[in-house]
């Protein structure tokens, strides 16, 4: 028997803050394009950084805060703040059996240690004994364990207590997707009642800019909506974003009223020749068709900004409105960054943030006929939509809760 | 959760792949280790002067140049997944690879060598200036930028692997730690269970034995510095055990569902019939002192598998020879099996491979199928002086013969996730 499935709790830590009120006001702002964009650290880059937060709210020891880098201090943040909404904060028994699907990359860096090594590697030939004793000296232990990524969940277990399971999805993007997808298709089939699913992402690092920028992904011209960008297209953005999933029997139990049904999660990838990420997008909107109630739906896009893609998931959405679909659609990312391993789970979380006021957020692209239409106060259902930069298509539908 | 409820059952293995620093397949790898042969040699990938360890277990037969960690990770993952594809016989013809289910990919994390992110600092950047940023060289192609990006993300290696063996869906690709090659065929018992695919390709790969991964475990004190005689330094259980030793391989496992395996024919080398897993929430690189976690995650294994501790006749541990992991697993085995832990033989396959990380679950899981299969328990070696707190039948030494039925596999990970995997055998 399928169970039904519910979320009961977000956290959601990015450039336009960490409340709904917060990102709300970021996203309704004359220039959300503008709003949390800082243009100037990484110039000719745009990037979404973290806003100012208290760390301390939901990691007291400073222990605990010396043992995690950036990425995973956003992660464990929104986590504490999604358990807290979910009523499950400091509930041992239900901590004891929480299962944690996390996505996160890792590999945060000490940019005074790579600094000597580039430049010991730059001036010896052979540079072998030195570069050991280099590294042996200088690097501290708690980086390594702040690098590896399975310490996204693992940290989480120390900090909140989350004790049933600790399982960490690499792969960006599409490990975003693969966490939902995976706690989703368990929880319905009944081989668990009670999720996390959270990812994190930290763009303020000088070496992913080098490495994104050589592969031919940022934008280094002035900010535009996502939809009309070249293909060296995306700004990267800090989040760390987090959920309660559930069995809808399993919150009625603990007398928890959901804030959202989640009716399908997918995921899926392809080679990516031209068209393919699109029908992959299509088969899996297809397969949701009947669940779609004909009103107003919100589409929370994960178009990441790179040109030739998003022009491929335009051409999907306008297929969607053209079968009849009465969409309000938002690329996001325009407002707050690509948060790559992120992304998907904070366009949920946003997401169910409509899905509680009944509306959504105004165009982050005023004169794109996608965006265009504003939805007011008829919002019944949401779909979340993945696109990876590389790879990686999958999409959420989400629905009000009864 | 340890048990899988409503929709647990048994799951078949119909092939499985292995390679370790012992050798390629399955073959020599269980010669060599049924003879107490150790994989582990001194380092000659790169310079070992100023290094506290200056063995492992490297995977050096291959012929790749450069090596890199996941152009290695890959070469292994492929291997292993080749071997266990043929033996399944899943693939219907000699043309494209076709695989009627899902991929689960353990794999190491990737970052950069130090040669990769050097030549990364050398591309023509419109990065500002940073340390990231050594020399903007012109002369070097976007196409060498884009190769430095796509190698060393993350979800390259389990998207090439899905290509190769045509798996079906969107490849997940997974790290606990190292209870990583565990946790890729949990997903993949999890996913056949509840029916979404008939069939799983789970790998458990790790290929990244470079100098900053091993300097990063030496400073966590984790590794062993017996240095003068490799193949002596990996021993678990022992009252002199100093740590482990670094490898590297690869193991893959075709799972289906029974139903699907005997309906095209397939021979069932054995079952996976239970799972079970548990997050310590104690410390990031030790385990709580009360082992409230291994134990959690051993007794949801065995219930999960309708059986009862007294079932299990082996366990294939987790045995790192670390002193912490070898005393929690002892006082975990205490906890869970009682009296019968003082008779019940267990051995650590790390004595002689060393610890293979991320793939140590996958490659250890398909060593306890063979271990049922061929009735043959491979030793622990190096077990000279004994450590008279761990009351324990270790297997010492030498290869000892036995019926086995049931056995557990253990896999612990820093960070706190705990897999254990419970085989059973075919039908006769």
């Amino acid at each position: 028997m399928a169970h039904d499935v519910v979320l009961t709790g977000y956290g959601l830590l990015c450039a336009a803050g960490e409340t709904p009120e917060a990102w709300w006001r970021a996203l309704s702002s004359s220039d959300p394009l503008h709003a949390c964009v800082d243009s100037e650290t990484y110039k000719p880059f745009h990037v979404y950084p973290i806003v100012d937060y208290d760390l301390t709210a939901q990691v007291p020891k400073k222990g605990d805060q010396r043992a995690m880098g950036p990425m995973m201090q956003y992660g464990a943040y929104a986590c504490g703040l999604a358990l807290e909404a979910a009523g499950i904060k400091g509930d041992e028994e239900l901590l004891g059996r929480i299962e944690l699907i996390g996505a996160a990359g890792g590999g945060e860096r000490d940019w005074e240690v790579d600094a000597n090594v580039l430049d010991l590697l730059e001036r010896e030939a052979e540079p072998g004994a030195e570069l050991n004793r280099m590294l042996s000296d200088d690097l501290r232990p708690t980086l390594f364990l702040a690098q590896l990524p399975n310490l996204f969940g693992g940290n989480i277990s120390i900090v909140h207590g989350v004790a049933g399971a600790t399982r960490t999805f690499m792969g960006e993007e599409s490990a975003g997707m693969d966490a939902f997808r995976v706690a989703f298709e368990r929880a319905r089939a009944g081989q668990g009642e009670l999720f996390l699913v959270g990812a994190a992402f930290n763009a303020n690092r000088p070496d992913l800019h080098v490495m994104y920028d050589g592969g031919g992904l940022l934008l280094t011209e002035p900010l535009t909506p996502v939809w009309d960008r070249p293909d060296a297209g995306i700004c990267l953005g800090s989040a760390g974003a987090f959920f309660v999933l559930e069995t809808a029997d399993h919150a009625a139990a603990r007398g928890v009223r959901p804030l959202a049904k989640v009716k399908a999660v997918a995921s899926d990838r392809c080679r990516r020749a031209p068209g393919a990420a699109a029908e992959n997008a299509w088969r899996q909107l297809d397969a949701v068709w009947s669940e779609l109630r004909g009103g107003a739906l919100a589409v929370m896009s994960g178009a990441c900004g790179s040109g030739a893609l998003a022009r491929e998931e335009h051409e999907l959405l306008t297929r969607l409105v053209d079968s009849g679909v009465d969409c309000a659609v938002r690329g996001t990312a325009a407002a707050l960054g690509h948060t790559v391993e992120a992304s998907f789970l904070a366009n949920t979380v946003l997401g169910v943030s409509c899905l509680e006021r009944g509306t959504v957020f105004p165009p982050m692209a005023a004169s794109d006929p996608l965006e265009q239409r504003m939805a007011d106060g008829n919002i019944e259902q949401v779909l979340v939509t993945g696109w990876g930069a590389f790879r990686g298509e999958g999409m959420a539908l989400l629905e009000v809760a009864d | 959760m340890a048990g899988n409820g409503e929709s647990g059952g048994p799951v078949a293995i119909t092939g499985m792949g292995v390679i370790t620093p012992l050798g390629e397949g399955k073959g020599e790898n269980w010669e060599k280790l049924t003879s107490g042969v150790s994989g582990i040699h001194r380092i000659t990938r790169f310079p070992i002067e100023n290094l506290r360890t200056t063995i492992a277990g490297s995977v050096d037969f291959l012929d790749l140049d450069p090596v890199t960690p996941p152009s290695l990770s890959l070469e292994l993952a492929r291997r292993a997944a080749e071997e266990a594809t043929e033996e399944s016989g899943i693939f219907e013809t000699d043309g494209a690879r076709d695989f009627p289910g899902e991929l689960f990919v353990a794999a190491p994390p990737i970052e950069h060598d130090w040669p990769s992110r050097r030549t990364l600092s050398h591309l023509p950047s419109h990065a500002p200036d940073s340390p990231y940023v050594t020399k903007r060289d012109n002369r070097l192609s976007n196409v060498a930028g884009r190769e430095l990006l796509i190698e060393f993300i993350n979800g390259t290696l389990a998207d090439r692997l899905a290509d190769e063996f045509g798996t079906k869906g969107s490849p997940i690709t997974l790290t606990t730690a190292c209870a990583s090659g565990a946790t890729a065929i949990q997903l993949g018992v999890e996913a056949i269970r509840r029916g979404d695919c008939p069939a799983a390709l789970c790998i458990g790969t790790d290929g990244s034995i470079q100098e900053e991964t091993l300097i990063r475990f030496s400073l966590l004190s984790a590794l062993s510095t017996a240095n003068e005689v490799p193949g002596k330094a990996a021993k678990p259980f022992s009252k002199n055990r100093d740590g482990f030793v670094m490898a590297e391989g690869a193991a893959a496992m075709v799972l289906e569902h029974p139903e699907h395996a005997k309906a095209r024919g397939a021979t069932i080398l054995g079952y996976v019939l239970g799972v079970g897993e548990a997050a310590d929430t104690f410390h990031r690189t030790r385990s709580n002192p009360n082992g409230q976690a291994i134990i959690r995650c051993m007794t949801g294994a065995i219930e999960d598998a309708g059986l009862k501790p007294d079932d299990v006749h082996y366990v294939n541990c987790h045995g790192t020879g670390t002193p912490e992991n070898d005393k929690m697993e002892c006082f975990g085995f205490e906890h869970v099996f009682g009296a019968h832990s003082k008779t019940m033989p267990v051995s650590s396959n790390k004595s002689m491979i060393g610890h293979t990380l991320t793939a140590a679950g996958a490659v250890e899981a398909a060593f306890t199928v063979m271990t049922i299969r061929d009735g043959v328990m491979p030793p622990t070696i190096n077990y000279e002086i004994p450590d008279p707190a761990l009351d324990l039948d270790v297997v010492p030494n030498e290869k000892r013969a036995a019926a086995v039925e049931f056995a557990l596999s253990n896999s612990f990970g820093f960070g706190g996730q705990n897999v254990s995997l419970l085989f059973g055998a075919a039908e006769a």
